[in-house]
């Protein structure tokens, strides 16, 4: 897992955190599809890093969405997101790519590119990094390996099951050792001794430093990791049921 | 050793990023034919051009002073006063009377034999060859020292023959030019929808690498790699076609034995220019991609 990273020519960003700052700070924020009524409504948590979070919510309730905001896949109609302690929203386009390479995305319907192998899928962010070509195959055989995949990694995603492209998904996500980690359903197609093994491996990222967000319906995964912090999302808006996400602090906010 | 090697393999990686095999697509293809008729195009406007120049440069300095005299003592003793007066001017090369038997021989097929009796008036010819440079003037300031001696003298410069031959070859020469430009407009505009095709049928990939940080740059540099090696293998064709053309057209040229097709040649600056036509393709190619794919970039997020 350890190798050389290597900053292409976005570069990196500003700011270095502590364990304990304030790495995703979301205030206020509003999120509209066209003209449609907001998909998400004042929405206001902070996420410390180095946590582990999940985000949980009925079909539709606007996990995906929320996590896209995240990920700056999408820009919020209104309210404030800051990651890594600068504001996002109103970043030149040209700043988003030094903060995308910060963070690792398991997108719910995998984005596998379709005719590239799955070794050349999870070697895409060490290339988009402007890695070196010979620096490249150690890491990503041991993460095919990691995710046992050791022997497909010349077969094209449309060969592979639904699990094993998640997995696939999931090397790719990681394999730049991202400090945050956004994963949306990461388990929603694996039967549950495989989704205890990838928990088992967010947990050791997490371990490692990374901030670990991930969105699901699977209660039950929830439960298996102890240190982590829950917010659930009902029909846009937040309800987190201890308040502790909830920026600023609900005690503070009442007064 | 190893770069190399690195290099190749990224060059391979990135070529597996964009698929579809060289070739395939109808840009190459496109291009090749463009190329074709932009060579025959540039090589007919600076064939037209060489041909004026030297046409020019042949005859501006070719002149013949008639003497329209119609008592032949009195022309025979004026021709000689004027070959004699032409000899003293000092940008005046070469004085030649042409001889009046050759004259006759010459315009007996139209006139008969009435020619020859001596009772028809035929004008007495001297052709002159001036020094080159400047032959405006020179041929003014000889017309103007003819009228002095007689007016009975005229001055025929040879370019004025030739003047609408080479208006008409010169305008030839600017509709090539115009030819030209148009099919360097063209070739823009088909690489700008081949890139905006790419763009488009890659949709997936770009939003893919995108969220994983690549740059506008980095992803508007693949596809003007291909596109600019796509278009270099269809500027190649066009241009070895178009040559194969040149140098058969050419041969016929030189085959005809005619004085005139043969000013038609290409000076090796010419050639030059031709050669640097697909190398000005493939730089348009890669530019033209390179622009449009970073404008259809700025539009996403
Ligand atoms: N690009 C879009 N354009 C318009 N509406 C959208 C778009 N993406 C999502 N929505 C709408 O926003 C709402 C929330 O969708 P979202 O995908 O965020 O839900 P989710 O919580 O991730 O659901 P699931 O658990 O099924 O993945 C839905 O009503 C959806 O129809
Ligand atoms: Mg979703």
């Amino acid at each position: 897992m350890c190798h050389g990273w290597q900053t292409g020519k976005a570069g990196s960003v500003g700011a270095h955190f502590s364990m304990m700052s304030a790495i995703v700070q979301f205030e206020n924020v509003g999120l509209r599809y066209g003209l449609d009524s907001e998909t998400l409504s004042d929405i206001s948590f902070s996420l410390h890093a180095g946590g582990f979070y999940f985000l949980t919510g009925a079909s539709g309730a606007g996990k995906t969405s929320l996590l896209k905001l995240l990920y700056l896949a999408q820009r919020p109609s209104r309210g404030v997101i800051r990651l890594f302690g600068e504001d996002v929203v109103t970043l030149p386009r040209k700043r988003l790519p030094g903060f995308r390479r910060r963070i690792g995305v398991v997108f719910q319907d995998f984005r596998l590119v379709p005719h590239l192998s799955a070794y050349d899928n999870i070697a895409l962010p060490l290339r988009v990094a402007g890695m070196v070509e010979s620096e490249i195959d150690a890491p990503v055989t041991e993460m095919l390996n990691w995710v046992g995949l050791g022997d497909r990694g010349q077969a094209r995603p449309a060969t592979l099951s639904g699990g094993e492209q998640q997995r696939v998904a999931i090397a790719r996500a990681v394999i730049g050792r991202p400090e945050i980690l956004v994963a949306d359903e990461p388990t929603g197609n694996v039967d549950a001794d495989m989704a205890r093994r990838l928990m088992t491996l967010f947990e050791a990222l997490n371990r490692l430093g990374t901030t670990i967000v991930v969105a699901t319906h699977d209660l039950p995964l929830i439960a298996q990791v102890s240190a982590a912090q829950m917010m659930k999302l009902d029909r846009g808006r937040l309800s987190d049921p201890t308040g502790s996400l909830r920026y600023p602090p609900r005690q503070q906010v009442s007064g | 050793m190893r770069m190399g090697v690195d290099r190749r393999a990224a060059a391979a990686a990135r070529h597996r990023l964009l698929p579809e095999g060289r070739v395939a697509g109808p840009m190459p293809w496109i291009v090749a034919i463009m190329m074709f008729l932009t060579v025959l195009s540039a090589a007919a406007g600076l064939g037209l051009n060489a041909a004026v120049h030297s046409m020019g440069d042949d005859l501006a300095g070719r002149a013949t002073v008639q003497i329209v005299e119609a008592n032949g003592e009195q022309r025979a003793r004026l021709a000689a006063l004027v070959t004699e007066r032409l000899r003293r001017i000092p940008y005046v090369r070469a004085v030649q009377p042409v001889d009046p038997a050759a004259l006759i021989e010459q315009i007996r097929p139209w006139l008969g034999q009435d020619a020859a009796s001596g009772e028809l008036p035929i004008p007495a010819l001297i052709d002159i060859e001036l020094t080159s440079g400047q032959a405006e003037a020179k041929i003014d300031h000889l017309r103007r020292q003819l009228a002095t001696l007689s007016p009975k003298l005229r001055l025929e410069p040879h370019a004025a023959f030739l003047q609408p031959v080479a208006g008409l070859l010169s305008s030839l020469g600017w509709l090539a030019a115009g030819i030209v430009l148009l099919m360097t407009l063209a070739t823009g505009a088909v690489v700008v929808l081949a890139a905006r095709a790419a763009h488009d049928g890659h949709r997936g990939t770009i939003d893919v690498l995108h969220l994983m940080g690549a740059t506008d740059v980095q992803i508007a540099r693949l596809f003007q790699r291909r596109i600019g090696l796509d278009a270099l293998l269809g500027g190649a064709l066009g241009f070895a076609m178009a040559l194969l053309v040149l140098a058969l057209l050419g041969a016929r040229l030189l085959a005809t034995g005619s004085e005139l097709l043969a000013t038609v040649q290409l000076p090796w600056t010419s050639w030059a220019l031709l050669a640097v036509l697909p190398v000005g393709g493939v730089l348009l190619a890669t530019v033209a991609a390179r622009w449009t794919v970073l404008r259809s970039l700025g539009r996403l997020l």
